[in-house]
């Protein structure tokens, strides 16, 4: 396992992990989203290349009512 | 009956309504979805927010109730105090909604005044344009900001009326018009508006449009308040393009004098 951050906590994911099996594991491969590492978005086509490194810090945002 | 020429155009986009709304402080999705379509908004903002890891995936998405094929869905900065956050905010909304350019970018200067950060909000407009972004932007009532804004290249300068959820109308109608008649982007009054009242007073200045949330939301009843809202704005926009009458100082009789009783 290796440590990365996600949405600003700490999360443990397998050695060799692509950002599309992390969203497939947390059952969010339906839902309108998007993504970044480490503060720069990766387009959704690139999701199944990029594999997970310690220290990535990942976040996953959706749209939310707001003003 | 609104008049089918009398569009608002943002962007080199043509809209009906001229009043734009939130998605914030709804009891519940239904709520949003219904009181979006009483106002006849063709315009909505949303929150990027961080996903909530573990919550049921299967729950439904706002995106489910406002669809962005219906929708054009205007993508907001809420919450962020720096530059850096928004432009970071805007470029995973872009992602999120599939390429899509038109934004509200807000920058914040405090929690208690949520009064937008100027300087800040120059570094952002500034950097989204220059990355192609359509930025429509939340800015103070101040006409040098607001032609500053406009010579960036923003899209649409939108003042506040007064603080973000304060509900207390249109305190400076002067600063306005000041930034109305100088303008050659569309002017939209963002924040501020409490009841119809407030949004036809914004309409009859002449600005371009209206944005609000917590006046439809926080209604007694948010519908009925969606409904009375989008009748304030056409009535202000049709006094405005009618232009109303002189204020005097003296009466004067609306009938006739000649062939009274008296």
């Amino acid at each position: 396992m290796i440590d990365i951050t996600l949405n600003g906590a700490p999360h443990a994911v397998p050695a060799g992990q692509t950002l599309a099996q992390l969203i497939e594991t947390l059952q969010l491969q339906h839902q309108s989203l998007a993504l970044a590492v480490n503060r720069s978005v990766v387009p959704r086509q690139l999701w199944p290349a990029r594999v997970l490194v310690p220290q990535d810090q990942v976040d996953i945002v959706r749209a939310i009512g707001g003003g | 009956m609104q008049n089918p020429n009398d569009l608002l155009t943002i962007a080199g986009k043509q809209y009906q309504s001229r009043l734009l709304v939130g998605s914030g402080k709804y009891r519940d999705l239904a709520q949003t979805r219904e009181a979006t379509d009483a106002a006849e908004a063709e315009i909505i903002t949303v929150a990027i927010r961080r996903v909530n890891i573990g919550q049921d995936p299967s729950a439904p998405s706002l995106l489910d109730v406002l669809p962005p094929d219906r929708y054009t869905i205007l993508p907001n900065t809420a919450g962020c105090y720096t530059a850096k956050d928004a432009i970071y905010t805007l470029q995973l909304a872009r992602e999120l909604l599939g390429g899509h350019k038109l934004v509200k970018l807000e920058v914040l200067g405090d929690e208690k005044t949520l009064f937008p950060h100027m300087p800040e909000t120059l570094v952002a407009a500034e950097a989204l344009v220059k990355d192609g972004f359509d930025v429509m932007v939340y800015c103070s009532d101040d006409p040098i900001q607001a032609k500053i804004l406009e010579d960036i290249g923003c899209v649409a300068v939108m003042p506040l009326a007064s603080l973000i959820g304060s509900g207390m109308g249109i305190l400076n109608p002067w600063n306005l018009s000041l930034i109305i008649e100088q303008a050659r982007v569309p002017v939209l009054v963002d924040a501020g508006v409490g009841t119809a009242s407030d949004a036809a007073i914004a309409m009859e200045l002449g600005c371009d449009g209206v944005l609000m949330n917590t006046a439809i939301a926080g209604a007694r009843d948010p519908v009925r308040m969606a409904h009375a809202m989008k009748l304030a704005v056409r009535a202000g926009r049709e006094a405005y393009l009618a232009g109303r009458m002189p204020r005097k100082f003296a009466a004067s009789p609306s009938s006739p004098m000649a062939g009274r009783l008296a």
